[in-house]
């Protein structure tokens, strides 16, 4: 009795540390993972394309699973972390009133930089909600120019019920439709994005589909 | 090779010694025919001062002398057929080579090592086109890569610039921009797994993991370049 006690106590330490390997101190943050409509919604798309080989952009920080899923499916990845160069001070200009801010073009000229009709889908994340104003717009213009007629876009957009406090995430796919969410500290939501606001800034775009999850993310599926 | 020679080197030594012991015993004992042959390399000269080192570690009959003392495991990279830039080196140019090479340094140019391995250290700062069969990164990277087997993106690493190779493994942490394009297995044969595509390393890993894409056991059955061989 009290060794199989003891195996139990055995059985359940191991399990905790199992568990608070993961979140000790310098490793990455606990993932939580969320089945993603949209993004289900997308691969269906790409594979009913039958391109032989697509070109996927991916704007979040780099993935090792998703670059692992994407060449599996045959693609081209193509990855540019935006936000983290956003945060590169070297973007800032001086303005009139003697704020700093990001200067587009700059930004642009040295991020991507791509040809038009480029990319079969984009994987955009939830990247507008914490990229800085004036890289909202441009950044969207410029997306839609790259992909290609009937191109995925998938975004995501924090509801007002996330909460302002919203971390910004690593997402990494789990396929098919399933998203391990990988927190990333040192970003902070900037807006909240209604759907006209969405809309708005997506009207280039011929179709937009909109999935509300239960965790205050709104996923939108733009094609162009 | 470098262990090789060393232990090459630690054997004469203990010959040396060995000898040394001999002459000094044929003082103290009576001579046998036998210890006036064949022990001695060259009986004419003195015996040669033993290093201290091999002196702490006199054989014993018992222990056979180069068992006892294997030279340690060196650094792959500093192994004979892997050549060693250091960090202090800066070289603006074409960099070409026939051998493996560890690159510690910062370069500004080409670099081709088409055949061979090309380790980029933690301290390498890279801003040229690499072409090698297989790259590690550990450092920074810009500029476009191209490789004929596998490319290993440490978490340490900064990747700027797009990548051509036949497998991938990033770890989770590094850093990546630009393009990845998995080439086509070539017809000509190579003892790498047929299926994988990509093949990718640290906890990255466990969300691919059961997902029904066939990766790649490379990870854990190869293991790095920089792992002792």
């Amino acid at each position: 009795m009290s060794s199989s006690g003891h195996n139990l106590k055995k059985w359940f330490r191991g399990a905790e540390s199992a568990e608070t390997k993961s979140t000790g101190p310098g490793k990455s943050a606990p993932r939580t993972s969320r089945r993603c409509i949209g993004l289900g919604e997308l691969l269906r798309n790409l594979k009913s394309a039958g391109e032989q080989k697509l070109s996927v952009l991916d704007l979040g920080p780099t993935s090792p699973a998703n670059i692992s899923f994407l060449t599996g499916l045959g693609a081209r990845v193509f990855n540019e972390d935006v936000l983290r160069e956003a945060q590169d001070p070297g973007y800032l200009v001086k303005q009139e009133d003697g704020s700093m801010q990001i200067d587009p073009s700059k930004f642009f000229a040295a991020n991507l930089d791509y040809p038009p009709d480029q990319f079969d889908a984009i994987l955009c994340w939830d990247v507008p909600d914490y990229l800085p104003e004036v890289l909202v717009r441009p950044l969207v213009e410029r997306l839609q120019v790259m992909l290609k007629a009937k191109g995925n876009l998938l975004a995501f957009f924090h509801t007002k019920d996330a909460g302002p406090e919203s971390l910004y995430s690593r997402h990494h796919i789990v396929p098919p439709d399933v998203l391990e969410l990988e927190p990333i500290q040192g970003f902070r939501l900037q807006r909240i994005f209604n759907n006209r606001h969405i809309e708005n800034l997506f009207k280039d775009f011929a179709s937009r589909k909109f999935f509300l999850g239960r965790d205050n993310i709104r996923e939108v599926l733009m094609v162009r | 090779m470098i262990c090789d020679r060393r232990s090459v080197s630690y054997v004469n030594l203990i010959w040396s010694e060995e000898s040394e012991t001999k002459e000094k015993g044929a003082d103290m004992w009576k001579a046998r025919p036998e210890d006036n042959k064949p022990m001695t390399m060259n009986p004419t000269q003195p015996a040669q001062p033993v290093p201290p080192l091999a002196a702490a570690t006199t054989p014993s009959p018992s222990t056979p002398a180069p068992h006892k003392e294997t030279p340690k495991a060196s650094e792959p990279h500093r192994s004979a057929d892997v050549g060693h830039i250091g960090k202090s080196v800066q070289i603006r140019g074409e960099l070409t080579g026939s051998e493996d090479l560890y690159l510690d340094g910062e370069i500004e140019g080409s670099i081709d090592l088409r055949d061979h391995t090309l380790i980029i250290g933690p301290n390498g700062k890279i801003k040229a086109g690499i072409t090698a069969r297989d790259l590690v990164v550990h450092g920074r990277v810009e500029g476009k890569v191209s490789a004929s087997g596998r490319v290993e993106l440490r978490k340490s690493c900064t990747l700027i610039g797009d990548v051509s190779t036949q497998r991938i493994v990033i770890e989770d942490g590094a850093f990546f921009k630009g393009a990845i394009d998995i080439k086509e297995k070539d017809a000509k044969p190579e003892s790498r797994k047929p299926l994988a595509a990509a093949a990718i390393s640290g906890s990255g890993m466990s969300s691919g993991e059961g997902s029904g894409i066939t990766y790649s056991a490379a990870p854990a059955s190869q293991g790095s370049f920089l792992d002792p061989k």
